[in-house]
This record gives C-alpha cells, structure tokens and sequence, in this order.
C-alpha cells in the first residue's frame, strides 16, 4: 500500500483513553503502533516501542488477552534546558484478543531497536487443511 | 480581503467571528508538543556549551541512518525499512510505516564538528554537538 520511496511522515503519538483502571506510574500511556499479519504456520505481532529497554518489556496472557507493555527509561538529561520537544517519553500499553486457535506454549517475543516482534504459532487445528477429493 | 462597504455589517461580524473560531481550533495544540512538519520526531536539549538532539526512530537500521553537520545545520536521513514478510502472508493491520526521510535543523550556534557524538539505542538516535570553541561568548571586562 504504501510505496518505498514515498517519504516518511511521523505519526502522531495515540494515548490510551481513560478507562477504569489506572496506572500506578507518573507517566504518560501511549497505545504503540503494531502491525500484524499472519501466514499459514504463525501470527506476527511487530510493535514500536522506542525508549523502551529489553528488561522493561512485560508480555503477559491471560484469559485469551495477550497484554504488552512496556516501561520507558529515557530521562531529559541533567544540565540542559529543553528547547524543542516533538515526542513524548512515555509508557507503552497494548492488549489484543487472541482466540483458542494459538499454540500458547510456542510463543516467542525478540525485541531489537525499539521494535518488538511476536511470533504466535497457530494450533495444529487451526491450520489450514487441504482436503484431496476422492473420485467415486 | 477585499470587502465592499456596501454589504451589510452583519456578514462582517460573521465572518469575523468565524475567523477567530478558526484562530482558536486551530491553535488548540499543546504547548509543549508541536506536530513534526517530517520525520523522524526531534527534542531538542540546550545549554551553553552543547545542544542534545534525540530523534525517535524504532526499527531503524544504524547503517541506514546518514547524519551530516553543516557550520550550523544538522541534517538527519535515512531509509526505515519494512520487514521482509514470508511468502503468503496477510496483514489484519497495517500501522507502522516505512519509507525514505530527511530532516535539517538550524542550530543556533556553530558546532565544533570534531566533538560531535552520536549513539543509538532503542530506538532513539541522541546526537550531542559541542559548540565551536569560535562562538563560545568571551567576557569582556570593563577597564576603568
């Protein structure tokens, strides 16, 4: 859909809207930017959390939601007075539904610059299953 | 705008009451977060002597990004990549963008070009640039 050599555009940062529950840290929550597909073996989950380092990235399922979270570390740093500001640091929270049709047990989750890839393993009933016609 | 003095006062008032309902919609941003006119998305730190640059810009290669300082105009480009899908796969949703970008700064100062240190983690790219010892403020003293 979108062509290579198009420039790029920043997104405008999504916070999450106010819900019942609330957070016990300062910061502001952004809702990241995911994109997911799915081929026949897997589901991929890739989400951008920049400012986020590895050890602060909560994944957790439960109840078929699959919850993603992520703490940021970026602080302003110490001495300089801020001029410009374009983006926010802030938290990452991002819940999806998954159904029965995923193998929980295979669920892999690698984490690289700022962008977290999940790799979801379908059931072995939920993949797609050719069935042969018989002649007679 | 060219207006005829001769049509009636109210759509004057009309219309100025629209303009200033569009000054003030359209003014409604936060103060602190300004729309970025291109990516990627810049804070900019200062003191006397350094300016701290951080761009956001998850998924991106090192070896993608180009950075290059000019006497006072730094200029951050790049390419950010979309993953390599495998064959047959369907997107259920497409968020993430990808694509070529170029941005330049004017700094206000020159910048010792020697100093200038970048690092990237995370996704955030942080460029420190020292002022050039040339533009630092001298005192001068007063000699009675």
């Amino acid at each position: 859909m979108t062509d290579e050599t198009k420039a790029m555009q920043v997104q405008e940062q999504e916070l999450i809207p106010e819900s019942e529950t609330e957070r016990t840290r300062e910061c502001t929550c952004f809702v990241p930017r995911a994109d997911v597909y799915e081929t026949e073996e897997n589901v991929f989950v890739v989400v951008d959390m920049p400012g986020v380092s590895e050890e602060n990235i909560d994944i957790t399922l439960e109840n078929n939601i699959l919850t993603i979270n992520g703490n940021t570390t970026l602080e302003s740093p110490a001495d300089y007075s801020l001029a410009f500001a374009e983006f926010e640091p802030g938290d990452y929270e991002r819940s999806f539904r998954i159904t029965d049709r995923i193998n929980r047990e295979g669920i892999q989750a690698n984490y690289k610059d700022g962008v977290l890839r999940l790799i979801l393993p379908k059931a072995e009933e939920a993949k797609l299953r050719k069935i042969s016609v018989t002649a007679g | 705008m060219y207006r005829r003095y001769r049509t009636p006062s109210v759509w004057r008032e009309m219309d100025r009451l629209q303009r200033e309902m569009n000054r003030l919609f359209s003014s409604y941003t936060p103060s602190r977060l300004r729309s970025a006119p291109g990516y990627p998305a810049l804070n900019i730190w200062e003191n006397e002597d350094s300016q701290m640059v951080s761009a956001e810009m998850p998924g991106v290669q090192i070896e993608d990004i180009d950075i290059t300082v000019e006497g006072d105009t730094l200029t951050i480009s790049g390419e950010r990549s979309s993953d390599d899908l495998p064959e047959g796969a369907r997107y259920h949703r497409r968020e993430r963008a990808a694509g070529e970008f170029l941005r330049s700064i004017r700094l206000p100062y020159a910048v010792d070009l020697e100093n200038i240190k970048a690092s990237f983690s995370d996704g955030i790219l942080t460029i420190r640039l020292p002022r050039a010892e040339a533009e630092k403020p001298k005192k001068i003293s007063i000699k009675i």
